[in-house]
C-alpha cells in the first residue's frame, strides 16, 4: 500500500490581516477558507501542509465575521515552507483572491495564530460598525441609553441544526454608541448603502463586544434593541467589524 | 443602452436567504464585459441550483468561448432556491445573472444547459422570473431568444412550445455560428421581426414552432411535418471534429461556495462508441474524438495554475479507453508527485487495467474506494445491455483492486433492464459476496468493504432501448427490496456489504419527460403551477404531485403515464424525436433492439475503435470520422507543468 507523503516542515508563520467587502460580506467561514486555500495555490506560496493521507494546507482562522457581515479586520496565519517577505506575500495574495477578499497587511509571527500564541491572545475584543436604514438617531440613543443601563439581555439565537440558545447580550457588550447618521461617512460600504436606502433616515452604532465563549455577536445585540425598544430598521442591518484587539486598544475609540 | 444592476434590491434580501454567498458573483475566473460594447449577449442558465450547476463542463466552455470573442458577453444564471423566489416575487425582483447582475430579460439570449429532464419545471421558474412569456408563441422581438441544449435537448419535444431553439450536439461552434445570425439580423434592421430571426436560425438549430405534429386517434404520432419553406425535414448535431481546437476551459470560475465538484475537469474525449445500449451519452456523442496528451498537458497545467484547484478529473464517458492513457496518467503522477495536488479517473470500466491506472494516479494519496459499474446483475442481462463483462473479469478486477490497497469497492448496478427477472437482480448479491470473499482473500484482511449502489432504468431516445417498455416503480421496489434482503441475509457478509438504492418512482416521471411528445407541456405546466421545483432533489420531488398533474392535464387525450412509461412501442412508431438526427441509422438501433431481446440470448457489439466499422450510420450521416491516437507524444512534465506548493 502506498505511504503517504512526506510533508515538508514549516519554517516561517505569516499573520494576515484581511477584509471581506462587498459582495463577499455574504461569504461563509469555510467559504473563506476555500478561497484561501485556492488563493495560497493560485500566489503560489510555499504553503505547508499537514501530514497523513488527506493533507491539507496549513492556515488558521481566528473567528471570522458571521455570513453577511463585512470586516475590515480579519486574521488568519500561514505556516510556509521557505521565508517570503511579507510584503511580497501581500501583494501575491491579492493578485490571487477575488475582489472584496482584500489582504491588508501581512506581518511574520514566531508561533503565527495558534489558540497559544501571543498574536491569537491579542484577539480579545472587537469593535463593530452597524448601519440601521430607517432608523433615527434619537430613536436609536434612547433604545441604545435603556441597553446600557440593564445588567443582563438574554437573547436567543436559532444556530442552524443546533437549535435555539440563549445568550446575555449585554455582558459582552464594553461600549455601545450612536453616531450621527450621515451615511457619507459610514466607512468603505457606506457609499453604496447611502446608494441603496437614497436619502432615508439612518442611525449607526458602534460597539466593542468581547469575545466569549459562546461568541455574542452584534446581531445578538440588535436582538436585544428590537424586543426591548422596539428598534426595528426598514431593510437589514450593514454590519461591518472595523477591528480586533486587545481591550486596551479598542476601548475609548469607539466615541471617535 | 446601459442595463441597470439588480444588485442593490438582491443585496437587501440576501440576509434573508440560505447561502447567500452564491447568488453574489464575483468568482476568479468569471468575466463581466461591458454591456454596450457587446452587440451580441448571452444569458447562460443551468437549470439547477448553482452548487450544482457552476460546475458544469457544458456552461463553463460556453462562457469562454463566448466571452473571448469581441463584441459578445455571455454571463451565467442559475435556478434559484424556493426561498430566494418567494422573496423575488415579493419584491417583483427578476431573474438576474450572478456576472453583472443583469436583468435576464435584456438578453438577446437566454441558453439552458439540459443535463436532465428533471430541470424542467426550473426552465418555467427562470423564464418566468425573467419576465418573459412562457411559451414561445406569446413573445415578441423585445424578448431573448430561448434556446436549449445539452443531452436531454435531444429530445426538447415535451418543453418545445416554451423554447423558441434547440441546439443538438456539441455547443462550441453552434453558438458562435447562432452569434453570427443574431449579429446580422440586428445589423439588417432586425427583417422579419422575431419570425425572420427564427427562420434564419432553423439552418443550424431546430425550432420546434416550424413542425407540426399531427396524431392518430389512438394517441400515436402520425407525423412530424415543417410548416414553412426552407426548414430541413429532420435537424442534425453539431460536432466539434477538432478537440485540440477547442481547449475549454482554459481558466475555470473557481466557486467561492461550495460545489458538487471541486476540481479541474479536462475531458480527455469526447463520445464512446462502447456500445451499451441503455447509454443516451454513449449513442448521441459519437464519434469518439480523442484530445491528445499535449493539448491535455498544457490544459491541467494552465487550468490548475489558474484555478488553484488541488484536484484534476480527467473525464470522458470511459476514460481508460483514451488510446495514451498510460502515458497520460504516467505523465501527470510524475509532474504532481510530492505537490498536495490529487489527479482522479471518474468513470471507470470493470478491467483490472483501470485498477492498474488508479494506482498510478494515486500514488500517494489515500486509496479509499474504487468505483466499477457493471450495470447488470446477471452475466444474461449484462449482454442483453451489451456491457461485456463476466463475472471472472470483476472478480479478478476487484482482487487486484484490493489487493493494491483499496479499502472499499463501489458497484453500479441498473434494476429494471428489458427482459430483467427477479433472479437477475437477486444475483447482486451473489455477485457481492464473492467480491467481499475474493477481496478477504487478496488482502488477508476482514475490513475490506463493498457498496452496492442500484437505481431504476429509464429508457432514454436515440438508443436501443428507446422502444422498450419501463419497469413499473412497484416492480422496480420490490426488487430493490428483494436485495436488500438478500444482502443481509448471510451474516458473515452482511457488515461487509453497504447498500445504497433510488426508489423508483422519481425514474418513472424521468421517463415520462424523457420519452415524452409535446403533449406534456400541459403536464409539465400544471406540475410547476402546482409547486414543482428542483424535481431532480428527492426532498423537493412529489410523484403524487405529478401523477396527478399528468392525469388531469391529459383528461382529454387518448394517452396518458403509463402510456408513455411502461408501453412498448413498435417499429413503425413514429417517435416524437424521429426528426431530430443524432446520426444513428434508426434500423441499425432496431436491430439491435432486437439483437439484446433475442431468445435465445443477446448478440454483443464490439467497439469500432478496434473492429471494423459496424454501421451505426453516424460517421457517414454527419461526414465525420474517428479520431484516436496515439500520437507517441509525451509530456516533459516537470517543464511542462509548473509545480504548484509541496517540495
Amino acid at each position: 500500500m502506498a505511504e503517504p507523503a512526506a510533508q515538508v516542515p514549516a519554517v516561517q508563520h505569516l499573520v494576515v490581516r484581511y477584509a471581506k467587502r462587498g459582495k463577499m460580506r455574504f461569504a461563509s467561514h469555510r467559504d473563506v477558507a476555500r478561497v484561501f486555500e485556492r488563493g495560497v495555490r493560485r500566489a503560489r506560496l510555499p504553503i505547508a501542509y499537514s501530514a497523513g493521507f488527506t493533507p491539507h494546507p496549513k492556515i488558521s482562522y481566528a473567528g471570522g465575521a458571521p455570513t453577511g457581515v463585512a470586516s475590515e479586520a480579519e486574521y488568519l496565519s500561514l505556516a510556509l515552507t521557505s521565508r517570503e517577505v511579507a510584503t511580497h506575500v501581500r501583494e501575491r495574495l491579492n493578485a490571487a483572491l477575488p475582489d472584496g477578499i482584500d489582504v491588508i497587511d501581512v506581518t511574520e509571527h514566531a508561533e503565527g495564530l495558534k489558540a497559544d500564541s501571543a498574536a491569537f491572545g491579542r484577539l480579545e475584543a472587537s469593535q463593530w460598525r452597524v448601519v440601521l436604514p430607517g432608523v433615527t438617531p434619537a430613536v436609536a440613543q434612547r433604545a441604545v441609553a435603556g441597553f446600557l443601563a440593564l445588567d443582563a439581555a438574554p437573547v436567543e439565537r436559532h444556530i442552524e441544526k443546533k437549535g435555539v440558545r440563549i445568550l446575555d447580550a449585554r455582558a459582552a457588550v464594553v461600549e455601545l454608541d450612536v453616531l450621527d447618521g450621515d451615511t457619507t461617512t459610514a466607512g468603505p460600504d457606506g457609499g453604496q448603502r447611502a446608494a441603496m436606502t437614497g436619502l432615508e433616515d439612518c442611525a449607526i452604532l458602534r460597539m466593542v463586544v468581547l469575545h466569549t465563549a459562546p461568541a455574542v455577536r452584534p446581531e445578538d445585540v440588535l436582538t436585544a434593541l428590537r424586543e426591548r425598544y422596539g428598534l426595528v430598521p426598514s431593510s437589514p442591518p450593514m454590519t461591518t467589524r472595523l477591528a480586533q484587539g486587545s481591550l486596551a486598544l479598542l476601548a475609548g475609540t469607539s466615541a471617535s | 443602452m446601459p442595463v441597470e444592476s439588480l444588485y442593490p434590491a438582491l443585496e437587501r434580501l440576501l440576509p434573508q436567504v440560505r447561502k447567500p454567498i452564491q447568488y453574489v458573483g464575483g468568482e476568479v475566473g468569471s468575466v463581466t464585459k461591458d454591456w454596450d460594447e457587446a452587440d451580441v449577449r448571452w444569458a447562460l442558465c443551468y437549470p439547477d441550483a448553482y452548487e450544482v450547476g457552476l460546475p458544469n463542463q457544458g456552461v463553463q466552455i460556453l462562457y469562454e468561448v463566448l466571452n473571448e470573442r469581441p463584441g459578445v458577453l455571455a454571463e451565467r444564471t442559475y435556478t434559484v432556491w424556493p426561498d430566494l423566489e418567494a422573496l423575488m416575487r415579493t419584491t417583483g425582483l427578476p431573474q438576474f445573472t450572478v456576472d453583472a447582475h443583469r436583468p435576464v430579460s435584456a438578453f438577446d439570449v437566454l441558453g439552458f444547459s439540459f443535463a436532465t429532464e428533471m430541470a424542467y419545471t426550473n426552465l418555467l421558474t427562470v423564464i418566468d422570473l425573467a419576465g418573459i412569456p412562457l411559451f414561445s408563441a406569446e413573445r415578441s422581438v423585445a424578448h431573448p431568444l430561448v434556446i436549449g441544449g445539452g443531452h436531454a435537448a435531444f429530445n426538447p419535444e415535451p418543453v418545445a412550445d416554451f423554447l423558441d431553439a434547440v441546439v443538438l450536439g456539441d455547443g462550441e461552434q453552434a453558438v458562435l455560428a447562432i452569434t453570427d445570425l443574431i449579429r446580422d439580423w440586428k445589423r439588417a434592421g432586425q427583417p422579419g421581426g422575431r419570425d425572420g430571426l427564427l427562420l434564419r436560425l432553423a439552418t443550424v438549430a431546430y425550432v420546434p414552432r416550424f413542425y407540426d405534429v399531427s396524431y392518430f386517434p389512438d394517441g400515436r404520432i402520425s407525423k412530424v411535418t415543417p410548416n414553412r419553406q426552407g426548414v430541413p425535414a429532420t435537424v442534425s448535431k453539431h460536432t466539434v471534429m477538432d478537440l485540440d481546437a477547442w481547449p475549454y476551459p482554459r481558466a475555470p470560475i473557481v466557486p467561492v461556495a461550495e460545489t458538487v465538484h471541486e476540481r479541474y475537469s479536462v475531458e480527455i474525449f469526447r463520445g464512446c462508441t462502447r456500445g451499451c445500449r441503455f447509454c443516451q451519452a454513449g449513442m448521441i456523442t459519437r464519434p469518439v474524438r480523442e484530445r491528445s496528451i499535449s493539448t491535455i498537458g498544457s490544459m491541467v497545467a494552465g487550468g490548475v495554475a489558474a484555478s488553484g484547484f488541488d484536484e484534476v478529473g480527467l473525464l470522458s464517458l470511459s476514460s481508460a479507453d483514451h488510446s495514451e492513457i498510460n502515458e497520460i496518467a504516467t505523465d501527470l503522477a510524475d509532474c504532481y508527485e510530492g505537490t498536495n495536488v490529487g489527479l482522479s479517473l471518474p468513470s471507470t470500466r470493470v478491467d483490472a487495467f483501470n485498477v492498474t491506472l488508479a494506482n498510478e494516479l494515486s500514488r500517494n494519496g489515500r486509496r479509499s474506494g474504487l468505483t466499477f459499474a457493471p450495470e447488470g446483475g446477471s452475466e444474461r442481462l449484462r449482454k442483453v445491455i451489451n456491457k461485456m463483462v463476466t463475472e471472472e473479469d470483476l472478480i479478478r478486477t476487484v482482487s487486484t483492486a484490493y489487493a493494491s490497497g483499496w479499502r472499499q469497492v463501489k458497484l453500479y448496478f441498473m434494476c429494471g433492464l428489458p427482459t430483467e427477472t427477479d433472479e437477475d437482480v437477486l444475483e447482486v448479491a451473489q455477485l457481492a459476496r464473492r467480491v467481499i470473499a475474493a477481496g478477504r482473500k487478496a488482502t488477508g484482511r476482514h475490513d475490506i468493504r463493498c457498496t452496492v449502489s442500484i437505481g431504476g432504468f429509464v429508457p432514454k431516445p436515440h438508443t436501443p432501448f428507446q422502444w422498450a417498455a419501463q419497469c413499473a416503480p412497484e416492480v422496480v421496489d420490490a426488487r430493490l427490496r428483494a436485495l436488500g434482503g438478500a444482502l443481509r441475509a448471510d451474516r458473515s457478509y452482511a457488515k461487509a456489504i453497504g447498500y445504497r438504492y433510488h426508489d423508483g418512482e422519481p425514474g418513472l416521471i424521468e421517463g415520462l419527460l424523457s420519452r415524452g411528445d409535446r403533449r406534456l407541456a400541459a403536464v409539465i405546466l400544471a406540475a410547476w403551477r402546482d409547486g414543482a421545483r428542483f424535481d431532480g432533489w428527492s426532498e423537493y420531488f412529489s410523484f403524487e404531485r405529478w401523477a396527478r398533474c399528468a392525469e388531469s392535464a391529459l383528461a382529454s387525450e387518448p394517452v396518458d403515464l403509463a402510456w408513455y412509461t411502461t408501453r412498448e412501442r413498435d417499429y413503425s412508431e413514429v417517435l416524437p424525436w424521429d426528426h431530430l438526427d443524432a446520426g444513428l441509422d434508426r434500423d441499425w438501433l432496431w436491430q439491435d433492439w432486437q439483437d439484446s431481446i433475442a431468445p435465445e440470448g443477446a448478440a454483443e457489439v464490439e467497439d469500432c475503435r478496434w473492429t471494423p466499422c459496424y454501421e451505426c450510420g453516424v460517421c457517414s450521416a454527419m461526414g465525420t470520422e474517428i479520431q484516436v491516437g496515439p500520437t507517441g507524444e509525451r509530456l516533459d512534465g516537470r517543464r511542462l507543468l509548473p509545480v504548484v506548493g509541496g517540495r
